[in-house]
């Protein structure tokens, strides 16, 4: 009781959302009770709110991305703000303008807030130093993707109620997962302890250095966990040879039915999507009782409203 | 003739000569004609006298790594700004990188170097010679007729000789001119596609690192080639070490009286891979900004006198291009004009070296690498000279940078030790103030 109200009289005041990192435990859960609020929304028969009427949400891709995009796009216009689609495949670099040129142009266009996906780590703090309006990261590089980060603890939360105490298992290629980043210090500032999983020539350089342990082993753990977040393998950022063959990898790290069998019944199977079905995960397993992914996906829309909400409000608060 | 120049009552530091005391020095025509006591109508005679009371004066400053970006990228730098602003960092001689655009890889190209710089008249300026042809690591370049042309060194620098084959070769070669082979030890396999160290802040920054076993490695292969196929007059210089591992290596191949230099940069003796937390791209460099203990290592190893020189490898970049992304942006850090209190601040004020053990690896010694007659005030030695105000105080400002570039992670610091006059050939060509 204590700490709500704590969190009741917390104010938040950050214009910009460019990771979890800098964010305290307390930060976080504003947010996710925040987002709480936005999610009834989505139910009503009219599925609007007015807080962002009359502002500009601009959705800054440079990479590949549905889910992701579209439920930015979703969240901004259901708080009524209007969206500009602004996607470019191509790096910043070979089309010859700059990041900070094409985010200096679209501001001059008169935006309030920016959401963006790069290749770059490090590209959402660029422009946040660069410009005035709101920047919100949608993925950078390898380094965050806080969002997802936030939408994965909000869904633990609301079936398990509290991140407290409980054993989270991060499965698959951690050293290039930005999932896996935001996760690990959103789920840690919460309180859960995480267990990072894969084969080491997919971990990260000093993992030893995070605040999580390391098991190079899927079954060693399958029985302990609580929660088991599959990462997608991501073919185009591999790199080198870091796993035999695709059949090897989903024989040590694949999530199939038989592994299932000796996880704790209640056990929370996770995924940020899109899934290579067969390989990470079998389809069985993807669509069976314990999976919440597209769980994962629904809360993603309200978490994307809370957050759009509040650095606007904080934006206006400074101005 | 009568003295064109008399500097009086400086302390005179000449580390080659074993000199540190408060004298007098006497240049006639361009030399230096005594140090001492000079007093009487020798003194009278002087066309011009310098007042060097609580100054140092000791031989010009040598910088045997900088990129001075001519030709090919004169909108980063020229020969022309670059050597404007080494000579009023009190630099008397420099040594440019040869990967330029296109490489100096002929003789016409090293002369056109010369050419440059002495059309500017401010520094010595000297170049050295890629090793293989376009720096791609499979042809030799005609390092004979580079060094006939007056190339100094031979080095593919920006990136290290691949195969062991060709540096093998490269080594064996030039043993035939008595010329020195500089590698930039880092092995592409190791290094990947990173651009930062490799550790703990790549990854929570995500970004690509480059392990530091990618110098050591290939400085442990260089070693060996060295040891193992040593023709005679084999010079082999490591340029700016970063690691640790490095360190131990030059240690160990030192320890055999192998003929093996090494240098050190301001930013790897002050700066490290936290620098990089909040993605500013000034202190994205290569090699790597390293860790404490790195920093520590390399201190160490100045102290031991391990290393041979200390250089800037002044590496200017435009703004725009230093604006991306930092996975986009280019290497490299500007330093040439604040280099000395660098130093002063790494090296001299937490007491691993007093004044003569730094002006030595400023001077004498890097000569001696690239085998060229300056760093000293001996008799009849060229009169390049540097006069330094140990005390004088001042906080960078790269808005006043006389290079073109504004890449230096330095701004806005407060340090010690300021030129006040550089002295090339007898004339004064840096005052400051002026």
């Amino acid at each position: 009781m204590a700490l709500k109200r704590k969190i009741k009289q917390f104010k938040w005041h950050r214009k910009h959302l460019l990771g979890l990192r800098e964010l305290s435990a307390e930060e976080i859960t504003f947010i996710l009770d925040t987002a709480e609020g936005f999610e009834q929304i989505s139910t009503r028969s009219v599925k609007k709110a007015p807080p962002l009427r009359g502002k500009v949400v601009v959705n800054l891709f440079f990479e590949d991305s549905t889910r992701t995009r579209n439920s930015f796009a979703l969240a901004a216009s259901r708080l009524s703000a209007d969206i500009i689609e602004f996607t470019e495949k191509s790096s910043s670099v070979s089309k010859g303008e700059t990041l900070l040129d094409t985010a200096r142009n679209l501001e001059a266009m008169g935006i309030d807030i920016v959401v963006i996906r790069h290749g770059a780590g490090g590209a959402a703090k660029l422009l946040s130093r660069s410009i005035n309006a709101c920047v919100v990261n949608a993925g950078d590089g390898y380094c965050e993707h806080p969002t997802q980060g936030l939408l994965d603890v909000y869904t633990i939360r609301k079936i398990k109620g509290t991140l407290e105490g409980l054993k989270i298992a991060i499965v698959g290629d951690i050293a290039h997962s930005r999932v896996a980043r935001s996760d690990m210090w959103a789920m840690t500032k919460l309180g859960a302890e995480v267990i990072f999983v894969g084969p080491p020539t997919l971990m990260p350089t000093q993992a030893s250095r995070l605040p999580v342990s390391v098991c190079y082993s899927l079954d060693e753990i399958i029985e302990k966990v609580d929660v088991i977040n599959m990462l997608r393998i991501q073919f185009e950022r591999l790199g080198g040879n870091p796993f035999p063959s695709i059949r090897e990898y989903s024989h040590y790290f694949g999530l199939t039915v038989e592994r299932m069998k000796r996880a704790k019944s209640d056990i929370m199977v996770m995924h940020p999507g899109p899934i290579n079905r067969g390989l990470e995960m079998e389809s069985e397993v993807a669509d069976g009782q314990n999976s919440v992914i597209l769980e994962q996906v629904t809360n993603g829309l309200a978490v994307r409203m809370a957050v759009l909400f509040l650095v606007n409000q904080a934006a206006a608060q400074k101005a | 003739m009568n003295p064109e120049l008399l500097i009086k009552n400086g302390r005179v530091i000449d580390p080659a000569n074993g000199i540190d005391k408060k004298c007098d020095v006497l240049v006639v025509d361009g030399r230096i004609a005594e140090i001492g006591s000079i007093e009487g109508p020798l003194a009278s005679s002087a066309e011009k006298t310098i007042d060097a009371a609580g100054k140092l004066v000791t031989p010009g400053l040598i910088d045997i790594h900088v990129h001075f970006r001519e030709p090919g990228d004169e909108e980063e730098e020229t020969i022309a700004s670059g050597s404007t602003a080494a000579v009023a960092a009190g630099f008397t001689s420099v040594v440019c990188m040869p990967n330029t655009n296109p490489a100096i890889e002929n003789e016409t190209d090293v002369e056109y170097i010369h050419r440059k710089g002495r059309k500017t008249r401010k520094t010595h300026v000297y170049t050295m010679g890629s090793i293989t042809k376009k720096r791609e690591g499979v042809e030799l370049a005609e390092m004979g007729l580079m060094t006939e042309a007056g190339a100094v060194g031979f080095t593919d620098d920006g990136r290290g000789v691949q195969d062991p084959a060709v540096m093998l070769r490269a080594l064996k070669y030039a043993s035939m001119f008595d010329v020195v082979v500089a590698q930039h030890c880092q092995d592409d396999g190791f290094a990947g596609e990173g651009v930062m160290n490799a550790g703990y802040y790549s990854t929570i920054l995500g970004l690509p690192g480059i392990d530091a076993l990618a110098e050591d490695a290939m400085l442990w292969r260089d070693i060996q080639l060295v040891k193992k196929f040593p023709p005679q007059r084999i010079r082999y210089h490591a340029q700016h070490i970063s690691t640790a591992g490095s360190v131990e290596l030059i240690r160990a191949a030192k320890s055999e009286s192998l003929p093996i230099s090494c240098e050190v940069t301001p930013h790897h003796l002050l700066l490290t891979e936290e620098c990089c937390a909040e993605y500013d791209t000034n202190y994205k460099v290569n090699p790597p900004l390293r860790g404490a203990k790195d920093i520590e290592a390399l201190k160490q190893a100045v102290a031991e006198g391990l290393i041979d020189a200390l250089v800037t490898d002044h590496a200017p970049h435009l703004q725009s291009e230093k604006e991306l992304e930092f996975l986009a942006a280019p290497f490299g850090i500007a330093s040439l004009e604040c280099a000395l209190a660098l130093y002063v601040k790494a090296l001299i004020e937490p007491g691993v070296l007093d004044w003569p053990g730094l002006i030595g690896l400023m001077t004498a010694k890097p000569a001696k690498i690239i085998n060229i007659d300056k760093g000293t005030l001996s008799k009849g030695a060229q009169a390049d000279i540097t006069i330094i105000d140990p005390d004088a105080e001042y906080r960078v400002d790269v808005n006043k940078f006389r290079s073109k570039s504004r890449n230096c992670p330095y701004h806005g610091w407060t340090l010690k030790a300021k030129v006040e006059k550089t002295i090339v050939q007898g004339e004064i060509r840096f005052s400051a103030g002026d």
